[in-house]
């Protein structure tokens, strides 16, 4: 009966905050997130400089840790999660990635094909004269 | 309330369906989901100059590519001290959850030190460059590398600034509720920033000298 009433009071959460736990578990939160950060980061950059593993996969081992990473700060650090209270939260975000990946993708496809379709700069340039 | 009723709504959907009729969010919430809204933008900003580095990345008008300039053993160096940073800004929160004065200045310098450390490298590289005759104005490719990075390390200087006046400000006002919600405001923009980041040296560094 107390779980309901305390979300009755508290239906939202802010971005960065946490339901209420206790000071040991706070801290622990945030130690179990800086070690998985470390964890990725680690390996990714071991990855960019070896020669033991197939080299055209490391550009996409590299992406998918780096999304690994964000994902781990956004839960352990900024407290995003799929609770019920954080719907507002998330959905914001999921805009927000809606945008990033509609720029980025749209400008790198885009570009592309502007690049491929254009003449080489030195025809050109020719051309220009 | 009966344990068949809790099964009927594990997760207090009836709950939440009732605050509706409360009225207005407490401010701390508004607050910080206007924070979050604001530091979303900044990603998508930050993804802008993302794409415009990707689409500019072979156009380096003969002039050096990232393979032959960056240095990983800095860039990893700048990443542990982001990384610790954004923790102790994560004590400083819990610090400042329990009004506790002492650890809540303490963690925030060492947030302050640690972002200090990453921006004295990053401008050393900078310096670097531009001294190796590598600036901005040299390529296409260095334009965008200078932009993407620098506007990072900018949003990192604000950030230091803000943390000190918070500093300050709990100093001297304690722990009201206003400050309270300002430093939830900042602790979001330390962490993202360093979600930032994590983007910069996967794409710009790692990949850069990988490729």
């Amino acid at each position: 009966m107390s779980d309901l009433h305390d979300v009755h009071h508290r239906a939202d959460l802010a971005p960065g905050d946490e339901e209420g736990v206790s000071i040991r578990a706070r801290v622990l939160g945030y130690v179990a997130g800086l070690a998985l950060a470390v964890l990725l980061t680690a390996t990714s950059f071991f990855i960019a400089g070896t020669d033991l593993i197939w080299q055209p996969s490391i550009p996409v081992a590299i992406i998918v840790l780096a999304i690994a990473q964000m994902g781990v700060h956004l839960v352990f650090f900024l407290h995003i999660t799929t609770g019920a209270d954080n719907t507002n939260n998330v959905m914001a975000l999921a805009f927000g990635l809606l945008i990033v990946f509609l720029v980025i993708g749209g400008s790198l496809w885009i570009m592309g094909h502007l690049n491929q379709n254009m003449m080489p700069m030195d025809q050109l340039m020719r051309m220009q004269r | 309330m009966s344990i068949a009723q809790a099964h009927a709504d594990p997760h207090h959907i009836g709950a939440l369906a009732d605050v509706a009729h409360e009225g207005p969010a407490p401010k701390r919430i508004v607050t910080g989901y206007g924070f979050w809204i604001f530091l979303l933008s900044d990603m998508v900003m930050f993804s802008c100059f993302f794409a415009a580095y990707a689409v500019l990345l072979g156009q380096t008008a003969g002039g050096p590519g990232g393979a032959e300039l960056f240095n990983l053993k800095s860039v990893a160096v700048e990443t542990v001290c982001l990384l610790l940073s954004s923790f102790a800004c994560g004590m400083a929160s819990i610090a400042a959850e329990v009004r506790n004065h002492l650890w809540f200045q303490i963690a925030m310098a060492v947030t302050c030190v640690l972002g200090l450390a990453f921006l004295a490298i990053e401008f050393h590289e900078f310096a670097d460059l531009v001294a190796r005759g590598a600036g901005p104005s040299r390529s296409a490719f260095l334009s965008a590398f200078f932009t993407l990075v620098g506007c990072h390390g900018l949003h990192v200087s604000g950030g230091i600034l803000w943390l000190l006046t918070m500093m300050a400000q709990v100093f001297a006002k304690g722990f009201r509720a206003d400050i309270q919600r300002r430093f939830l405001c900042f602790a979001l923009f330390w962490h993202a920033l360093d979600i930032i980041w994590v983007a910069v040296f996967s794409v710009v560094y790692l990949l850069g000298s990988a490729v």
